[in-house]
């Protein structure tokens, strides 16, 4: 398998043509952040709804490469029904692998788990985790009692003088 | 059509392969290739004559000099400038930022007006912008057409109140491929205030055409050695003397002064005074080296030779199921930086199929978020191309977006 078939392993690639839990809304959503990376054009719009100390619900929405919206498509399936202080510990995990190391809790990754590979493109890596970062806001921004939020990454320059 | 196959050979880099595959390298409009003479002369330098520039009066010294002093006249025999005005500088940002810091802060004020284009890259942008927010003045854009061209008529109607006293304009643009008319922006611009100064962007012409900034009658002229096949670290502002002696230095140190005192200071002659501290002297060499090479093959046939491929790759490239290809469809006025989008296929992701196959292509905003917004894209792919590319990197170039289109298609989604 060549790199870049395990980057684009076939798993991935049925997230990205056919993604899980995408909508442009969510039915009594409690926080909903919109996170744009300026260097690829990604914008992810995310949306939660949290019910008795679990996320009970979550939709993603947006515009990206393949990794990226592939990512967050097995994110919500991986987290949906579990409590809010577990999916941040699985999120912990996730960006753990992302680093390079052995992938813990990876039966609770579940489809996520085929993300590993992206570790050897480091360039990829905020692709896959821009949906884990718009959960991870939108868990806080429920937190602390607001409703939505607007996250720009720094993406930087990308062509040189 | 240009000996592709010997002038490969002078391109170490492309006798790499990447897995299986040759290398196609189509990204000469974000970094060009480095030919064997350039490396040979950096190394020469290096290995013989290895010691400062203007100080030392030993015969390594003197070597150095003039190995330097060779490299900045070279260039000003390629844009047909005055020695005298080519100040050397890291890039063409910096060249930029000369102008802004050395000229615009210095001779600008509140009532003044700035015209640039939509189209502009970003190190052609942000200095002036920063510049007018500094001194409270006043930024205007020429827009561009649909068919990526720059909006001359409106450009007349943005400078006729004659406030217009400095203007910022891409020669070729790193986007859409678009040859701007700078002489005629330039005349117009004039012909509502005389004293007005015209600087140009000429990162993406120099490489690629026959440039006279005496004939364009621009003020100033920014280039950078790194896509003129010379190496990284070196650029230079080709500019009017008469422009440089009415500009501030922009960094003050060793080099640039003629005395020092415990006092004060007091300037070097130009092009000197712009050039603080121990310069980039073996890029220099290496830049000399760059427009030998490019001389060598001529302009005008480097010219004909990328006006000739870059059209069988602009018909092709149109021609490809599901690409849409930006800015002007005629190569009488673009260069060979083509940039499109492929349907349903994000362009990292095209990049990234692309590269796998040892294709190598540019993805993104390409530095001028402006005008991405202005075509509607977040990010386009860029395939640019020089000398060393041939008919034959067409076929891996559409073969790897079919393939990528093949790969991410998303099922026919049920009406």
């Amino acid at each position: 398998m060549s790199e870049l078939e395990a980057l684009y392993q076939e798993l991935i690639l049925d997230h990205y043509r056919s993604p899980r839990n995408r909508a442009p809304g969510l039915s009594g959503e409690d926080a909903h952040v919109h996170h744009s990376n300026p260097l690829c054009g990604d914008e992810m719009d995310l949306r939660v709804r949290i019910r008795d100390g679990r996320l009970d619900g979550v939709a993603f929405d947006g515009d990206g490469c393949s990794i990226s919206q592939a990512s967050a498509s097995a994110m919500t399936e991986a987290v949906v029904g579990r409590p809010v202080e577990d999916v941040l510990g699985l999120d912990a995990a996730f960006r753990r692998m992302l680093l390079g190391e052995d992938p813990e809790r990876s039966e609770d990754l579940s489809d996520a788990l085929a993300f590993r590979g992206v570790a050897r493109f480091p360039v990829r890596v905020k692709c896959a985790l821009l949906g884990w970062d718009a959960l991870r806001d939108a868990i806080e921004t429920f937190q602390r009692g607001a409703g939505t939020n607007d996250v720009t990454h720094d993406g930087g320059d990308d062509d040189d003088r | 059509m240009l000996d592709v196959a010997a002038l490969r050979r002078e391109f170490p880099t492309l006798q790499r392969r990447i897995g299986d595959h040759r290398l196609v390298y189509l990204d000469a409009a974000a970094s060009a290739q480095t030919p064997l003479v350039v490396l040979d002369a950096m190394d020469r330098y290096y290995r013989t004559a290895r010691s400062n520039v203007h100080r030392g009066v030993y015969p390594l010294a003197e070597e150095a000099t003039a190995g330097f002093e060779a490299g900045r006249a070279a260039l000003a025999r390629l844009l047909g400038a005055d020695p005298r005005g080519v100040v050397l500088t890291r890039n063409a940002t910096e060249a930029c930022n000369l102008v802004a810091y050395g000229y615009v802060r210095h001779h600008l004020r509140a009532g003044d007006a700035i015209l640039s284009t939509v189209m502009e890259h970003h190190a052609n942008m942000v200095p002036f912008w920063h510049a007018a927010q500094a001194n409270d003045l006043e930024l205007r854009h020429v827009p561009v057409t649909a068919d990526g061209r720059l909006d001359l008529d409106a450009a007349r109607d943005l400078v006729a109140d004659g406030r217009v006293r400095f203007a910022a304009v891409t020669h070729v643009s790193n986007v859409l491929g678009t040859i701007n008319p700078v002489a005629e922006l330039a005349d117009l611009v004039r012909a509502a205030n005389p004293d007005a100064v015209v600087h140009v962007d000429g990162a993406q012409a120099a490489p690629h055409l026959p440039v006279d900034v005496a004939a364009l009658g621009v003020d100033s002229y920014a280039v950078t050695g790194h896509k003129l096949c010379g190496p990284t670290g070196i650029g230079a502002l080709a500019a009017r003397p008469e422009l440089l002696e009415r500009m501030e230095p922009f960094m003050t140190g060793g080099e640039m002064i003629r005395d020092v005192t415990l006092d004060g200071a007091t300037w070097n002659e130009i092009p000197h005074r712009f050039e603080a501290g121990t310069p980039m002297i073996a890029e220099a060499v290496g830049l000399g080296a760059a427009v030998g090479f490019l001389e060598d093959i001529g302009m005008d046939a480097v010219r004909a030779h990328e006006v000739e491929l870059g059209g069988t790759f602009l018909a092709a490239l149109r021609d490809a199921p599901g690409v849409e290809v930006h800015g002007p469809t005629d190569m009488s006025d673009r260069g060979a930086a083509i940039s499109f989008t492929v349907e349903g296929v994000h362009p990292h992701d095209i990049g990234a199929v692309l590269g796998d196959r040892g294709v190598c292509v540019r993805v993104g905003h390409h530095c001028c978020k402006p005008l991405m917004r202005e075509l509607g894209a977040t990010a386009t792919v860029r395939a640019s191309l020089h000398v060393h590319n041939g008919v034959d990197d067409l076929e891996p170039l559409l073969d790897g977006i079919a393939a990528a289109r093949a790969m991410f298609a998303r099922p026919a989604v049920p009406a």
